[in-house]
């Protein structure tokens, strides 16, 4: 019924220093996406120094040893070009889209920028100001809150996944000039790095231009990611984050799960599919929003990682039904532990995911992002067609099996951000 | 049906069936897929008070059923062949999307045919969805910054519908019932008020041809026309504040601006580069990538001197003139009004002497490459078809390019004068309060404040 996907089929190659370059056509407009990863991100920060990864991610490309932050802002904007930088727990990503016609230019300055950076004083002090104002910014999100408190619990210290990437208010005080330069020296090197690019530029021009830009740079190799193991929670957790002037409370629902190489993956993607995804919040959508009303958005989403990730289910509704909503996300929980999914269910989400597969390389940006995971957990340059497969290969047992292992309700925590219940007030 | 004349854009093949639907067909071969999206000429601009959002809860009404598709598989009916579903509602246009493998173009017709002309509007369905969109409204009062804006657009509008939010004012959407959603739906979801758009990996013949078969037998309805009224004039700046419990500072300033069709809706387009970064015009995709900002004058002025962590500037096309509007988040610290103070200088400069030859062609630049970016995508494609021809027609969008190159240094100038005039200015604050303070007020004030705006 879907039709065959055949396939991104891109080219790899690995530049003399080491760093990794993959490329893949892309005509469908004459502009090019490319980003370029370190793995330099937030899980590096050192104690005392939460923050310095983000940190550096917003001041990396405002000077280099060949250019002042003016000189790359008017480069930038006569190209019509967004930079973004960004970092994860495990990347530092720093990307953009140009036309066609700029893309060596544009990939020359990106170099510079990620290789020379020199991280000027006047730059720092700009970026922190809008690093403590974004802070703050979150401090009044619930749904920050709730998210950024639920990870602290399920992955207390010393575990980096429990750790706000953009520090605190004083750890960001706190970083200097010395303290990006070490951060960079230590984390960015040709070893660590991969290049993807997509877009309408021939592969052996892509290449090309990769090299000479990359080829000669060595810098640091990968610093080994060590990461604590996970221990699931003794007992059910509840904590409520007030937040007196909000409309609406929000929630996160969550358990620690697995790793992005446990072969119980697939499993658990089509598992959470039929949960909290499939057809506007799958099971969750259904019970919380379509039959009861009481929230415009409620999912369940699942990031397994190089460490075992969490499962989170998020929802924001009106302070009064909230307690309604957690026994809601309780019972839907159980049942899939219990009775795991239909067969239907299992059917529709596996012929949905494989259906997404072309969906999801609609754009250079889509294409790239995906090759550049590919990339990161070694899934090789084919698993794009190899996904078909995988999916089909998932069974009603495994689901239950992954679903009754991690899916327990009396093991959850769940964090509540906003205005409290107007009932009990 | 009627073969109408070729759009501009040679690679666009359009039709008129019998009852009046418009049809637009691109074939593009890039990938396996086809996006279908079918365009409702009405929105929250067509509203009256006491019905606000009834345009954006038929719309959530439209994926609760129809005839022949039962409730629980409207969504699941594309979901099953990979694809991807929305659909939003704004000022000019009510909008239904799915993009999936192009095997599902029948299923994709059959749900946008369905939608057309057999939607159950099921009550209880009704109630349920009212407390849905409450929650939708309550979620967006968790940001400060929409709070905002909707004050400061209201404040802006005395008289034209643009004044209220797209989401609707509370009391009305406790109050409205099933009938007035039916109602709705029925005069405005007619064939001859629709557009539908196929782009993808399609044959254009063989679309038309099953468009035809799922659509032909629609009956045409009354036509509706869209009576709106015309603004005053602005004789004064307008002021309004919000203070309420928060961390962080937020500014906006509005202004009243020109209609997508008007020649100055150009300028203002290459204005804004100038001052905040080109970002496109793509309500889909353009908005959600960063522009290139780092020379625009208020990013300069405002980042740069660490009074902001953040400036916007936001030109959206639309059927009748709406506002451009500069919105800045005031990094720790940093007063309101010293805030207000740079960026209102920076706004009286450029009025008082206009752009440079150099700012022109870089602003030009971005554009070109922002037109480029946004179009990436069948998807995207598609949007750009149906969102102009709600707004304007559907050569527009090919069109643009053409006038925007056209654009002069001095027109913009005279632009910045005409539009950017303090007397046209509606300046927004949410001021943050401490914690524990209580409940908000919007306290208008300044010269030349209209009503003011509804206190919730």
């Amino acid at each position: 019924m879907i039709a065959e996907w055949p396939g991104l089929a891109p080219t790899r190659r690995v530049l003399p220093g080491g760093c990794v370059v993959i490329v893949k056509r892309s005509p469908t407009n004459p502009a090019v996406t490319f980003n370029v990863a370190v793995r330099a991100g937030s899980l590096h920060d050192p104690d005392g120094r939460l923050g310095l990864a983000h940190f550096l991610s917003r001041v990396i490309d405002r000077g280099t040893e060949n250019r002042t932050a003016d000189r790359i802002a008017d480069e930038l904007d006569n190209a019509g070009v967004a930079l973004s930088a960004t970092t994860t727990r495990h990347l530092l990503t720093v990307s953009c889209t140009c036309l066609a016609d700029d893309f060596e230019g544009i990939l020359e300055l990106v170099g510079d920028i990620v290789m020379r950076p020199i991280f000027p004083d006047t730059e720092i002090e700009t970026r922190r100001r809008e690093i403590i104002t974004s802070i703050r910014q979150d401090q009044d999100s619930p749904a920050v809150m709730a998210v950024e408190t639920l990870f602290g619990l399920l992955y207390p210290d010393p575990h980096p996944y429990g750790r706000r990437a953009k520090g605190t208010v004083e750890t960001v005080d706190g970083i200097d000039r010395p303290s990006l330069q070490e951060f960079h020296r230590a984390h960015f090197g040709a070893p660590s790095t991969t290049l993807v690019v997509v877009g309408d530029v021939d592969e052996s021009r892509a290449i090309d231009t990769a090299a000479r830009v990359f080829g000669s740079w060595k810098g640091s190799s990968p610093v080994v990611e060590s990461l604590p193991p996970v221990a699931a929670p003794e007992s059910r957790r509840q904590v409520a984050i007030p937040m007196p002037g909000k409309a609406q409370a929000d929630i996160a629902y969550g358990f620690t799960t697995i790793a992005r190489a446990d072969p119980a993956y697939y499993d658990f993607w089509v598992m959470n599919n039929v949960l909290g995804q499939y057809a506007l919040g799958g099971r969750l959508g259904d019970s919380i929003r379509e039959r009861q009303g009481m929230a415009y958005y409620v999912f369940s989403a699942f990031d397994a990682n190089v460490g075992e990730g969490p499962l989170v289910i998020r929802a924001g509704v009106n302070p009064a039904n909230v307690e309604r909503t957690i026994s809601s996300i309780d019972e839907e929980v159980s049942r899939m532990a219990k009775e795991g999914t239909t067969e239907r269910e299992l059917a529709e989400s596996k012929q949905h995911l494989i259906g997404s597969v072309p969906r999801t390389f609609e754009t250079n940006a889509g294409i790239a992002a995906f090759l550049q995971t590919a990339e990161y957990f070694g899934l090789g340059l084919d698993h794009d067609v190899r996904l078909r497969e995988l999916i089909s290969n998932v069974t009603r047992e495994g689901v239950t099996e992954v679903a009754r292992r991690f899916l327990v309700p009396s093991r959850a925590t769940i964090t509540v951000a906003g205005p409290g219940d107007p009932a009990s007030r | 049906m009627v073969q109408t004349g070729a759009p501009s854009d040679p690679l666009v093949r359009s039709a008129v069936l019998d009852n009046g639907l418009k049809v637009l067909v691109r074939e593009l071969r890039t990938a396996p897929l086809a996006s279908v999206w079918c365009w409702y000429r009405v929105g929250s601009g067509d509203e009256v008070s006491g019905l606000t959002g009834i345009s954006h809860w038929v719309e959530h009404m439209n994926f609760k059923g129809t005839r022949n598709i039962p409730r629980d598989q409207v969504k699941g009916i594309i979901e099953r062949f990979g694809g991807a579903w929305n659909g939003y509602t704004w000022v000019d246009q009510t909008t239904y999307l799915e993009t999936a493998s192009r095997d599902a173009l029948d299923q994709m017709l059959f749900i946008e045919a369905e939608r057309m002309g057999s939607s159950l509007f099921d009550p209880e369905d009704c109630e349920s969805e009212r407390t849905v969109i409450i929650s939708e409204l309550e979620g967006g009062e968790n940001d400060p910054e929409q709070l905002l804006d909707i004050e400061v657009t209201a404040a802006a509008f005395k008289a034209h519908p643009y004044g209220h939010p797209t989401i609707g004012w509370l009391g009305d959407l406790r109050r409205m019932t099933r009938d007035d959603l039916y109602g709705y739906y029925r005069r405005h979801y007619v064939p001859n008020n629709a557009t539908l758009v196929v782009v993808g990996d399609v044959e254009a013949e063989d679309v038309l041809r099953r468009v035809e078969r799922q659509f032909g037998a629609i009956a045409a309805g009354e036509a509706q026309p869209r009576i709106r009224t015309a603004e005053p004039a602005q004789l004064g700046a307008r002021h309004v504040t919000v203070a309420k419990e928060g961390t962080t500072g937020y500014l906006k300033i509005a202004v009243h601006a020109p209609a997508a069709d008007d020649p100055d809706f150009f300028r203002l387009l290459v204005l804004d580069a100038v001052l905040a970064g080109a970002k496109g015009v793509n309500l889909w995709t353009s908005f959600r990538s960063a522009p290139p900002q780092r020379s625009a004058r208020l990013y300069r002025a405002l980042v740069e001197r660490r009074l902001a962590s953040s400036v916007g500037g936001a030109l959206l096309p639309t059927r009748d003139p709406f506002l451009y509007t500069i919105s800045a988040t005031a990094s720790e610290g940093t007063p309101l009004a010293t805030l207000e103070q740079a960026a209102s200088a920076e706004l009286d400069q450029v009025v008082s002497d206009g752009i440079t030859g150099q700012e022109l062609a870089r602003a030009k630049n971005q554009l070109r490459a922002r037109l480029v970016f946004e179009t990436d995508s069948v998807t995207n494609i598609a949007h750009q078809l149906g969102f102009f021809e709600t707004v304007a027609s559907p050569d527009y969008f090919q069109a643009l390019w053409g006038r925007l190159e056209k654009v002069t240094a001095d027109e913009v100038s005279e632009a910045a004068r005409r539009y950017l005039r303090p007397a046209n200015r509606t300046i927004g604050w949410f001021q943050p309060l401490p914690a524990g303070s209580g409940d908000h007020v919007v306290a208008p004030s300044g010269d030349g404040a209209g009503s003011p705006p509804e206190a919730r």
